[in-house]
Order: structure tokens, then C-alpha cells, then sequence
């Protein structure tokens, strides 16, 4: 019988790592449909209308889930994790209040006139409130990445009585991991849902769409994600020297550093050996790790046998692996297929299966990531404040394995239900994409207008 | 700067302010939910559409209000949401199976309506029941008591019956035809039900609860109180002559009842407020015993002071968008 500690974090994982599926792809996809409006206000041309009328259902579907499955997430920390409030509530309760206030009511508020009142108020107010949903889902980004940093890297307060007081609110909101954080989640967000938008343009293109709306958006897609797959490299490395400053066992684990080590090498793979604290089956490139980290061949890292307490290392290092293979792969990806649409070559099938096959590529890195950062804070819920065992609550196992089963079992059926449903809606975009006869009395010069010729 | 007694009890009133937001707008959206006739596939379809552009909105006051509790009364949200572990994962996962039936009813293949349809309904009517549960659990200070238990199972259809109510009196506002003929009906039905309900709750309340019998029935109180119950029942008289003569020629009065239905709501909020102030958790914990520190609690309030007037007004602008008889739902 597993304990109610094991099962209360397998509940969160489920819960948190569900939920955080939907608003990756929509804090970007948000912003991608406020560029198709904006252009369309713009220029007019009726091939914007098409590619923000697709994405606003994805949307649409994609926010819902986030939202439901957020919910969820505001009575766990007071079902699971009674001392988490207790202990810090007087920091984590104002960041997850101005998450509410300033950008849930602003992403719900006006998500109906986003989606349902393009007829009922002027283009302008309606391209203003995809701009504000758009504001809103970062908004909600930024609160709770400073929460998650803070209890990676606490500062600004002072503990009374074994309870967590506020001391400086920009230090606790800016708190060091906090930039580098947020920078790493908002590019994966973009990566995320460009590659999804890709994805499932090439998916329209192979089932024979040729309509110009799949081209054009798979073209800015692949633009988007050869433009932030290095600037993501880029800034992942900052934030990895971030942790090494501030939470240096996480490192030791990702690297699956045992012993401290001088021109230790990059590990491309091994199986950590928890008992043992070694390694087995090492493939590593000599001294590499060591330059990335000190910028140093020969510069020293700290071994886990210098900390009293470490996280699970296994986990932690194929995870990080497992994010690094997605990112590199999604280099490969989207700078070999823009560069032949740069040289004016239209994607064949082969190029566009895989892109189909990366449509949710997105997800992997980004789940990936946070398990290295998550289980890589174990076993602090706030480093140096609180553990989770310290936190649980003392609700009976068999109630906690009985949620957590229902809660297994609604999102196998919500995944099955909404991948099918995605693609159903791409391979129907075909027959309903067509311009109705009123929009043509609507816009007349539009429709006489050459479509965008540089799409191939 | 304000001083700790009085921020508690501004946050408590802020979150009494988001549960009864959150009892109006989700309960008239949760009620449209329940009513939904699923033999009738073309009245769902009009029906969520009258609900589309707000439900989402609507479910967030419901996030606030937690959340206050959350913040303000950390002790309390742990201390309430232990006892009601069960229920709440129920309430948690009829929530997400409604909202998402929401939006997979109209993307998905067309023969699946159906199936997200009933999963609609569903989800609609189990999150009301285990709202009213968790109610009912409330006023009885969470005992592990057969009445208890009763009492609570009582409190659940009680609720399902006033989101009814309210989900009755907005379609009658919002709809036209045979459809707006019918939710008169619902109205109606559920009324009663709902009125049944509020009759038991009023009388079980004091009557288990001493500290609630002598704040209502001690001297001078009674005076001041009475007012709350002879309201409450002119305005069921009033909500129950109205639905006789709807609809109307020119469809005149269509929103009378769904406005006396929301006062009729607040009656009953503040009946039940007033019973158990300044108790968050009845006879257990006060709000000023569970209140967080009072630096947190001010940083939040000046960014509430702010934000929320605006959330209230663009709330009210999305309603003015949207206002009059449902149309057809399109994304464009």
C-alpha cells in the first residue's frame, strides 16, 4: 500500500502536469491569433480571416481544458498540502491572488467577446480584446512563475515562529531563478505552439487541403521556431548557470555528477546508480560538462557526496536529457524545412509526416523541463523553508489513491477526446473553410486581391 | 495602513461577495445545464449558446473565491477542504467534464453531439449536488453524523433546484418560443423545489446550530433579522404570480423573473452570512483567529481596490455585448 505522502505528489504531478499541457500552448497561441487579426485588419485579405477562424476553435477548446483542469489546482494546496499555506501562505497567497485578479478575469472576461462577438462589436474592439486575452495569458505566466521560483530560490522574508513573512515584495517576486524562469517557459509556450500550428497545417496539407490558409500559417510556424529554438538554447544555458549559483545539487543531478569533479565530462548517456552513487554504462564527451558550466575545461563542479540533501538523480538526468534530444531535434527540424521554403521548395511528404509527428513536441520538452526543475528542488517544497513530507496533509491513503485514480482516468479521456477532436477539425477544415457569400458582399476588394505570393 | 481586525473582515467580505457572485452566474449556467432537454437537440443548442460567451468567466469568481479563502484564510481552506476531501474532487470533476463537453459538443465529429450532450447535462447537475453537499456539510459544522449526512443529501437537491430556478428565469429572459414557454415551466418546478429547500435549511439551521438560534432569536436581533425571511417569501410570492402570465405579448417583463430570482439569492446569502459571522469554519474557527499576516493581506487589497471595479465593469460590457435574445453561436 503506498502512503499518502507518494500519493498525494503522484495526485500533484498528474494534476499540474496535465493542466500545464494546455496553457503552454495557449500563453503563445494567443498571441499568434492576435497577429492573423491584426493582419487581416490590416490588409484585408480573407487568408488571415481563415487561419484566425481554425485557431480560435483549437483555441477555444485548448483554453477550456486549462481552465477546468486549473481549477483543480486551487483546492489541492488545501486537500494535499495543508502545511504549504500554513507555512508560506503569507507569500504564495498574494502571487496566486494577483494571478486571479489581474489575468483570469481578464483572459475569461473577455474570451466571449474573443471568440462569439466578432459581429456584435467593431473589428477594432474585437482585435482589442484577442490582444487582451492575449495580455492575460501571460499575465498569468508571470505570478506564477514568481511563485515557482520563489520556492526554488526564497528571498524577501522573514520566518516568525516557523511561519514565512513578507519582508521585501520585489525581492520575492524578482527573486534570482525568476527571470531566467519565466524567459525559459514564455519560449517554450511560443515553441510549443508553433510547432503545434506546423503540425497540424502539415497534416492539412497532406490530406490534400490546398487551401492557402494551412501554407501560410505552417510558413510562419517554421519562422517562429527556427527563430526561437537557438534563442531557447541561448536562455536555457543562462538559466542552467542560474542553478549552479543558486541550487547547485540540481546541477550535480542533471549532470549526474556523484563526486565533486574537475573537467568533469558531458554525459550523453548512463544509468545512474542511486544505491552505489555511480554511474553505469557512461557515454560522455571529456571534460564538455565542465566548459558549459564554468566556461573552464578543467573548471570544478560540485559533486552530490558535498550536499546533505540531493534530489532523486535518475529522474533528474534522463529528464534533462529527454528536453535537451526534443530541442535539438526541433533545431534539425525547423531550420532544414524553412531553409526549403526560404529557397522557394515546397515541403514534401516525407518532411511534412515529421512535422505532423512533431505537432505535440512541444509538450515532451516542456514536461521534461519541469521535471528536471521540479523533482530536481526535492526534497524542499521551498528550498530551506519546508519539505513536502513536512507538508502533507493526514488524509487517509486509500481516499488520496481513490482521487487519484478518478483524476487518471478523466484525462486519459479528455487527451483521447481532444487529440481526436483536433485532428477531425483539421481534416474538416477542408469542406468549411470556404468564404460564405455574405463575407464576399462584405469585402469586395478583398477577394479580387492576389493572395500573399510569396506562399509556395 | 489598515489595522489586522479589519482586514479580515474585508477579506471575508470580498470572498462573500465572489461565492454569491459565483452562486448568481454559475448558478443560472450550471441550471441551463440541468434543464437541458436532450431529446430536444435544437433547444441545446440554443440553450448553450444563451450560456457560451459567459460560463468561463463565471466559473472564475468561483477560482476567487477560493482562492480568498486560500489567502486570507489559510487555515480555514485546509481545515474545510480535509472534511469535504470527496466532494470537493466530485465538484472538481463534473466542473472539468461540463466545461469540456462545453467545447467538444461543437468540435467534435457531429455524431458525438449527442454523447457531450448528456455528459453536459451530467456534469452540470453533479457539480450543483455536490455544491449543495458541501453546503449542507458546512451548516452542520461537518459532523460524521447519520443527520448529518441527511441533512446535506436534502441541502445538494436543494441547490440543483435554485440553480434550476435561476437557469429557468435566464432562459426566459434570454430565449424566445416554444423554448421560452417551456423554461416558464421549469421555472416553476424548480421554484417550488427550491423554495422547499430554503424552508428546511432555515428551520434545521437554528435548530442544530445554538449559537444560530440565539443570534437570530435573541432580543434586539429578531428585529433587525426579520425583515431578511418576510423578504424572502414576498419575493417567492412575487417570482410565482410573475410566472403565471409569462411570456407576454412583445415579450414584455421577460427579465422579471430572472431578477428576482438574483435577489431572492442574496436574501438567502445573507441569511446564511449572517448566521455564522464572524465564524469561517461554524463553531470551530473565527475569521480572526485563521486570518494570514496582515502585510499580505494589505498588498493584496490595494491590488484588489484596483482590479476588481474593473473586472465588475468589463464583466457588465461583455453582458451589454451579448445583450438580448440568444443567436445562433458562431465563432464568427
Amino acid at each position: 500500500m503506498l502512503e499518502t505522502l507518494m500519493l498525494s505528489r503522484l495526485q500533484f504531478a498528474a494534476n499540474i502536469s496535465f493542466h500545464i499541457l494546455f496553457p503552454t500552448i495557449t500563453i503563445a497561441l494567443s498571441w499568434f491569433l492576435f497577429y492573423f487579426k491584426f493582419r487581416f485588419d490590416q490588409t484585408g485579405d480573407p487568408v488571415w480571416m481563415r487561419a484566425y477562424r481554425f485557431w480560435v476553435k483549437i483555441f477555444a477548446l485548448t483554453f477550456a481544458i486549462g481552465v477546468v483542469t486549473g481549477i483543480t489546482m486551487s483546492f489541492q494546496f488545501g486537500t494535499n498540502w495543508p502545511k504549504f499555506m500554513e507555512t508560506v501562505g503569507n507569500i504564495a497567497g498574494p502571487l496566486l491572488g494577483y494571478e486571479v485578479l489581474t489575468a483570469f478575469f481578464l483572459e475569461a472576461g473577455f474570451l466571449g467577446i474573443m471568440l462569439f462577438g466578432i459581429n456584435r462589436v467593431s473589428a477594432r474592439v474585437h482585435t482589442l480584446a484577442t490582444f487582451i486575452v492575449a495580455i492575460g495569458t501571460s499575465l498569468s505566466a508571470f505570478w506564477i512563475l514568481a511563485l515557482n521560483s520563489w520556492m526554488q530560490t526564497p528571498q524577501g522574508f522573514e520566518m516568525r515562529d516557523g511561519v514565512a513573512f513578507p519582508v521585501d515584495w520585489l525581492a520575492i517576486i524578482f527573486n534570482p531563478s525568476f527571470p531566467y524562469r519565466l524567459m525559459h517557459m514564455v519560449v517554450a509556450s511560443g515553441l510549443t505552439a508553433a510547432f503545434l500550428i506546423a503540425g497540424i497545417s502539415a497534416y492539412r496539407l497532406l490530406k490534400g487541403d490546398d487551401k492557402q490558409a494551412p501554407k501560410l500559417t505552417l510558413k510562419i510556424a517554421l519562422t517562429v521556431a527556427a527563430f526561437l529554438t537557438p534563442v531557447q538554447i541561448f536562455i536555457g544555458d543562462l538559466h542552467g548557470l542560474n542553478t549552479l549559483e543558486h541550487q547547485p545539487q540540481k546541477i550535480a543531478a542533471m549532470e549526474g555528477i556523484w563526486h565533486t569533479e574537475k573537467g568533469a565530462p558531458l554525459l550523453l548517456f548512463a544509468i545512474p546508480d542511486e544505491e552505489n552513487q555511480r554511474n553505469n554504462f557512461e557515454i560522455g564527451i571529456p571534460k564538455l560538462a565542465s566548459f558549459i558550466l564554468t566556461h573552464d575545461l578543467n573548471g570544478e563542479i560540485k559533486g552530490l557526496n558535498e550536499f546533505e540533501n540531493y534530489p532523486p538523480v535518475a529522474p533528474v538526468f534522463y529528464a534533462f536529457r529527454i528536453m535537451i534530444a526534443v530541442g535539438i531535434l526541433m533545431l534539425l527540424i525547423s531550420w532544414f524545412s524553412r531553409l526549403q521554403l526560404w529557397r522557394g521548395k515546397a515541403l514534401s511528404p516525407w518532411l511534412l509526416k515529421i512535422l505532423v509527428a512533431m505537432s505535440f513536441s512541444g509538450w515532451l520538452a516542456t514536461l521534461a523541463g519541469w521535471y528536471v526543475t521540479e523533482i530536481g528542488r526535492q526534497p524542499w517544497l521551498v528550498t530551506g523553508v519546508l519539505t513536502i513530507k513536512e507538508a502533507v496533509t493526514d488524509i487517509a491513503p486509500e481516499n488520496v489513491g481513490f482521487t487519484l485514480v478518478m483524476y487518471l482516468i478523466l484525462y486519459a479521456v479528455l487527451m483521447t477526446a481532444y487529440l481526436h477532436t483536433i485532428f477531425t477539425m483539421a481534416s474538416r477544415a477542408i469542406e468549411i473553410e470556404e468564404i460564405s457569400d455574405d463575407e464576399k458582399i462584405k469585402r469586395p476588394i478583398s477577394i479580387t486581391a492576389p493572395l500573399n505570393p510569396t506562399i509556395k | 495602513m489598515f489595522e489586522a481586525n479589519t482586514l479580515a473582515v474585508i477579506f471575508v467580505s470580498l470572498m462573500g461577495l465572489s461565492i454569491l457572485l459565483y452562486a448568481i452566474l454559475d448558478g443560472y449556467d450550471l441550471g441551463v445545464g440541468i434543464l437541458l432537454p436532450l431529446d430536444q437537440p435544437d433547444e441545446c443548442d440554443t440553450m448553450i449558446a444563451s450560456i457560451g460567451p459567459f460560463w468561463d468567466a463565471n466559473e472564475t469568481w468561483l477560482v476567487l473565491a477560493i482562492g480568498l479563502l486560500l489567502i486570507a484564510f489559510p487555515a480555514a481552506h485546509s481545515f474545510i477542504f480535509k472534511e469535504l476531501y470527496l466532494p470537493t474532487a466530485l465538484l472538481l470533476i463534473s466542473l472539468v467534464l461540463r466545461g469540456v463537453a462545453f467545447d467538444f459538443r461543437a468540435k467534435a465529429a457531429f455524431s458525438h453531439k449527442p454523447t457531450w450532450n448528456k455528459v453536459f447535462k451530467a456534469g452540470s447537475l453533479l457539480a450543483a449536488l455536490s455544491q449543495g453537499y458541501m453546503l449542507g456539510m458546512y451548516v452542520m459544522g461537518f459532523e460524521n453524523t447519520l443527520m448529518a449526512y441527511g441533512f446535506s443529501l436534502l441541502s445538494a437537491f436543494g441547490v440543483a433546484a435554485a440553480y434550476s430556478y435561476i437557469g429557468g428565469a435566464w432562459l426566459i429572459m434570454k430565449t424566445e418560443g416554444s423554448l421560452q414557454i417551456q423554461a416558464v415551466q421549469w421555472a416553476k418546478k424548480s421554484g417550488w423545489i427550491c423554495f422547499f429547500g430554503i424552508v428546511a435549511v432555515s428551520i434545521v439551521n437554528p435548530v442544530i446550530n445554538t449559537e444560530v438560534y440565539i443570534k437570530w432569536f435573541s432580543w434586539p436581533n429578531i428585529i433587525y433579522f426579520l425583515p431578511l425571511p418576510i423578504i424572502g417569501f414576498l419575493l417567492f410570492a412575487v417570482s410565482n404570480q410573475q410566472l403565471k402570465y409569462l411570456p407576454k405579448q412583445n415579450d414584455k417583463d421577460c427579465w422579471l423573473p430572472f431578477v428576482t430570482a438574483v435577489m431572492l439569492f442574496i436574501v438567502c446569502f445573507f441569511g446564511l452570512a449572517f448566521s455564522f459571522f464572524p465564524y469561517i469554519v461554524p463553531g470551530k474557527l473565527t475569521i480572526w483567529q485563521s486570518a494570514a499576516a496582515p502585510e499580505s493581506l494589505s498588498f493584496i487589497l490595494w491590488g484588489a481596490i484596483v482590479v476588481v471595479p474593473v473586472i465588475l465593469s468589463y464583466t457588465a460590457f461583455s453582458y451589454r455585448v451579448f445583450w438580448g435574445k440568444v443567436r445562433e453561436l458562431r465563432y464568427y
